[in-house]
C-alpha cells in the first residue's frame, strides 16, 4: 500500500506536520506521529517536519521505456507562430543537448501554401525535424482535431518529453493529449531542468498563486508532458544554415471538431489593465470610496491604469476587471504603484510579473514591502495628495 | 436539463498565511471553501436550472469533511450532492483526480442519469492547474469548451457560449452533452435562502469509495499519478526596498523623481 509513511526513528513527536496539515491526515500519538484514514497524502506535512521524519512511499510500477527525443508543439495562430512556440525551442534544444537526444516540432496547420516556410523556421530556430500535418480541420483551433493527431504521433514516435506552450489554447490541448495517453502532465512550468542521475525532467511550477514552488516529475509514463508559462525563457536564436528533417504525416479521416466555431470578436483592447505599462493599485488603505476619484485623477497624471485589491471590488467600489490578484487579473506591467494595499498572498499571486513595484503603506510590517523595488511607509492618502499637488500643471 | 457541478474544497483564501520559518503554508484555520470558481459554476447551474427546469448535482472527491461543503451547495440551489471520499484516492493527481470523477460520472451514465452538461471552474485557487475540466471531458469522450466568461444560450440538445481565446473571444457552440470551464466573473454566487439552509441539511449527498463507483485502484491516487512532487519551496525573495523617507511631501517628491526615470 503506497501513502505517508513516518520514520519512528526520525519522529520527535513535535507536532509541527500536525499544524501544517489541512485535513486532519496526521497526529501526535505517544509522541510520535501517527498517520489518519484522513490523510490525503499532499505532502504539506513533509515539508514542515524539521526532521525528515516523512515521505511518500509509491508502489513500483514498472514501465521500462525506450521513450527518446525532446518534443515541442508549434503554436500557430492566424498566420504567425506564438511567441511562446520560439521560447520553447530555445528551452527543448537545451533539454535535448543535456540528455544527447534530438528536438522535434509538432506543426498542425491549415494552409499548404505557407507550411514548408513555417516548418524551416522552426528547424532555423533549434529543431531537428519538424512533423508537419496539413489539414483544414485544423482551421478552427478545436483541440480534439490537434489532440487526435498527437496521440497518434507519440504513439507512433514515442518521445520522451512533449513541452506545449501554457497559452489559453495549449492549457486546454495539453489536458486532452495527457488523458488520451494516460501520463503526467505539470501545469503553467516555469523552469525545467534535466536531473543528470535519473535523466528525468525536472518540472517546477509556481502553486499558490506563485507563493509556492513545487518540483514535479513523471517517472514512469511518457512522455513528460509540461505546459511552460509564456514570456519566461528567452526566444532561441534564428540560425539560417540549420538544417532539418521535415516530415509529413496524416489525420484520421475519422477525426472531426467537436466544437463549432460561430463568430470571433475583436479584442476590446484599451479596456483590459493587461495592456497598461503602468498600473496604480488601491486597496482598503485608501480609507473611502470618496478617494477613489483622488486616485484616478493621480493615476490619469502618470498616464496609469486603475486596479485595485479584491475587498474594493467586494464592496462594489470598483468592477471585478478592476481587480488584479488570484482571482482577479494578473498583471506585469513596467511599474506598479500600490496604494494602501496589505499585499494578501492572493493579491501578490497576480503582481508577481510587475518589473518594479513601489509600494505606499504605513504599517511597515505589511507583506507588499517585501516585494516592494521602493517602500514608502507613510498614510497613503497624504501622500497621493501631495503627488497629485506636486504633479498638476 | 441535469446539470453536474464538479465542486474543490481549497483553502479559505482569507486564512492562508506563509510561516516565514517552515516556508509553508500555514494551515491553522483548517477552514475550508467552495473552490470560488466552482462557485461561479455552481450559479450558472442554477441559472440554467431557473430558466430549463431540471436537476443540478454537484461532485467532488476529498476528505469526508467536503461533505459540508456538498451542503453548502445543496442550500444554494444544487439538488444532490455526490461525494468520492476514500483512502485509495489520496494523493491523487489531476490524471487520478479526473479519473475517480469520471467513474462517478460512469456509474450516472448506467443509471441513465448522466448530466447533459458538466461545468467546473476555470481552474482551483490553491492547485492553479485548469486540467482537471478537459481531463475529465477526454475521459469521458465528451466535448469540452474552457474558459467561458457567458453562456449565450442551453437547450437539451446544444449549447452556445463566449469564451477568451489567445487571440480574443470567440463564439462557439457544440452538442450536448459537454463540459464546460467558466471563469469566476461569469456569475456571482447568490447566498442560501432560508428554505435552502434546511434543504442543506437534510438534503441527499451519497458518499462513495473507490469501490463504490468501480473504480480501477491502480488508477485512483497515489498509484494512479504519473506526476509525483519531488519537492516544493518558498521562492526566495532577493531584493531589499529601498526607503523612501521624509515628510510626505518629501516623499512625493522623491517619488516623482523615481517616476521620472521611467519616463512618467
Amino acid at each position: 500500500m503506497s501513502g505517508l509513511v513516518v520514520d519512528v526513528s526520525k519522529c520527535r513527536g513535535c507536532g509541527r506536520c500536525v499544524r501544517a496539515c489541512a485535513s486532519q491526515g496526521i497526529v501526535i500519538q505517544q509522541r510520535l506521529a501517527q498517520v489518519t484514514p484522513n490523510c490525503i497524502a499532499c505532502g504539506m506535512c513533509i515539508d514542515a517536519c524539521p526532521f525528515d521524519a516523512l515521505s511518500i512511499v509509491k508502489d513500483a510500477v514498472d514501465t521500462k521505456s525506450d521513450a527518446n527525443g525532446v518534443w515541442v508543439f508549434a503554436q500557430y495562430d492566424s498566420g504567425a507562430l506564438a511567441a511562446v512556440t520560439l521560447e520553447l525551442l530555445g528551452k527543448a534544444r537545451e533539454l535535448a543537448d543535456d540528455s544527447n537526444t534530438s528536438l522535434t516540432a509538432l506543426l498542425a496547420i491549415d494552409s499548404e501554401q505557407e507550411c514548408n516556410e513555417i516548418a524551416q523556421k522552426l528547424i532555423a530556430h533549434g529543431a531537428d525535424r519538424v512533423l508537419i500535418c496539413v489539414d483544414n480541420r485544423f482551421a478552427n483551433h478545436t483541440t480534439n482535431v490537434f489532440a487526435a493527431w498527437i496521440c497518434d504521433m507519440v504513439n507512433e514516435y514515442s518521445p520522451a518529453i512533449l513541452l506545449i506552450g501554457a497559452t489559453n489554447f495549449g492549457r486546454e490541448l495539453a489536458p486532452c493529449v495527457a488523458a488520451q495517453l494516460r501520463t503526467g502532465l505539470t501545469a503553467d512550468c516555469t523552469v525545467l531542468a534535466m536531473d543528470k542521475e535519473t535523466g528525468l525532467l525536472h518540472q517546477t511550477r509556481p502553486a499558490f498563486g506563485g507563493n509556492l514552488m513545487a518540483t514535479i516529475m513523471c517517472p514512469n509514463h511518457r512522455p513528460q508532458m509540461s505546459t511552460v508559462r509564456p514570456g519566461i525563457f528567452p526566444p532561441s536564436e534564428y540560425c539560417e544554415s540549420r538544417t532539418g528533417e521535415i516530415i509529413h504525416t496524416k489525420l484520421r479521416d475519422s477525426i472531426e471538431p467537436n466544437v463549432t466555431l460561430l463568430e470571433k470578436l475583436p479584442d476590446d483592447a484599451g479596456d483590459s489593465l493587461l495592456d497598461d505599462d503602468t498600473l496604480v493599485v488601491v486597496g482598503r488603505g485608501i480609507g473611502s470610496q470618496k478617494n477613489l476619484p483622488l486616485m484616478q485623477k493621480f493615476a490619469d497624471l502618470i498616464h496609469a491604469g486603475l486596479g485595485c485589491s479584491r475587498p474594493l471590488v467586494e464592496s462594489g467600489w470598483l468592477e471585478y476587471k478592476h481587480q488584479v490578484g488570484q482571482t482577479g487579473l494578473a498583471v506585469a506591467p513596467k511599474v506598479l504603484i500600490s496604494i494602501g494595499v496589505s499585499g494578501a498572498i492572493q493579491h501578490l499571486a497576480g503582481i508577481g510579473s510587475a518589473e518594479t513595484i513601489i509600494a505606499i503603506n504605513p504599517d511597515a510590517s505589511a507583506p507588499i514591502h517585501s516585494v516592494a523595488t521602493y517602500s514608502i511607509k507613510n498614510d497613503a492618502l497624504e501622500v497621493v495628495k501631495e503627488l497629485v499637488e506636486q504633479l498638476q500643471p | 436539463m441535469r446539470t453536474l457541478v464538479c465542486i474543490k474544497a481549497v483553502p479559505s483564501s482569507t486564512e492562508v498565511k506563509m510561516d516565514p520559518v517552515t516556508n509553508t503554508i500555514i494551515r491553522d484555520g483548517k477552514q475550508s471553501v467552495v473552490n470560488p470558481f466552482d462557485q461561479a459554476a455552481l450559479e450558472e447551474a442554477i441559472c440554467i436550472k431557473e430558466q430549463l427546469g431540471g436537476s443540478i448535482i454537484v461532485l467532488s472527491m476529498g476528505i469526508p469533511a467536503t461533505e459540508g461543503l456538498l451542503r453548502d451547495c445543496l442550500s444554494r440551489g444544487a439538488d444532490r450532492g455526490i461525494l468520492l471520499s476514500d483512502r485509495a484516492f489520496a494523493g491523487a493527481d489531476t490524471l487520478a483526480t479526473s479519473y475517480a470523477l469520471s467513474c462517478a460520472l460512469e456509474q450516472l451514465r448506467t443509471a441513465n442519469e448522466f448530466p447533459s452538461l458538466i461545468i467546473c471552474g476555470k481552474m482551483a485557487v490553491d492547485g492553479d492547474t485548469a486540467q482537471i475540466g478537459p481531463e475529465l471531458a477526454t475521459t469521458l469522450g465528451i466535448p469540452s469548451i474552457v474558459n467561458v466568461e457567458k453562456v449565450l444560450a442551453v437547450s437539451e440538445e446544444e449549447i452556445t457560449v463566449r469564451r477568451i481565446t489567445d487571440l480574443g473571444r470567440e463564439i462557439v457552440s457544440c452538442k450536448l452533452p459537454a463540459l464546460i470551464t467558466v471563469t469566476k466573473d461569469i456569475r456571482i454566487p447568490r447566498m442560501p435562502s432560508i428554505a435552502g439552509v434546511r434543504f442543506g441539511e437534510t438534503g441527499p449527498v451519497e458518499v462513495f469509495g473507490a469501490q463504490g463507483v468501480g473504480a480501477d485502484a491502480t488508477r485512483c491516487g497515489l498509484n494512479g499519478s504519473p506526476t509525483q512532487v519531488v519537492r516544493s519551496f518558498t521562492p526566495e525573495r532577493t531584493h531589499e526596498a529601498i526607503t523612501i523617507e521624509g515628510t510626505s511631501s518629501e516623499q512625493a517628491a522623491q517619488l516623482i523623481d523615481v517616476l521620472g526615470g521611467f519616463g512618467l
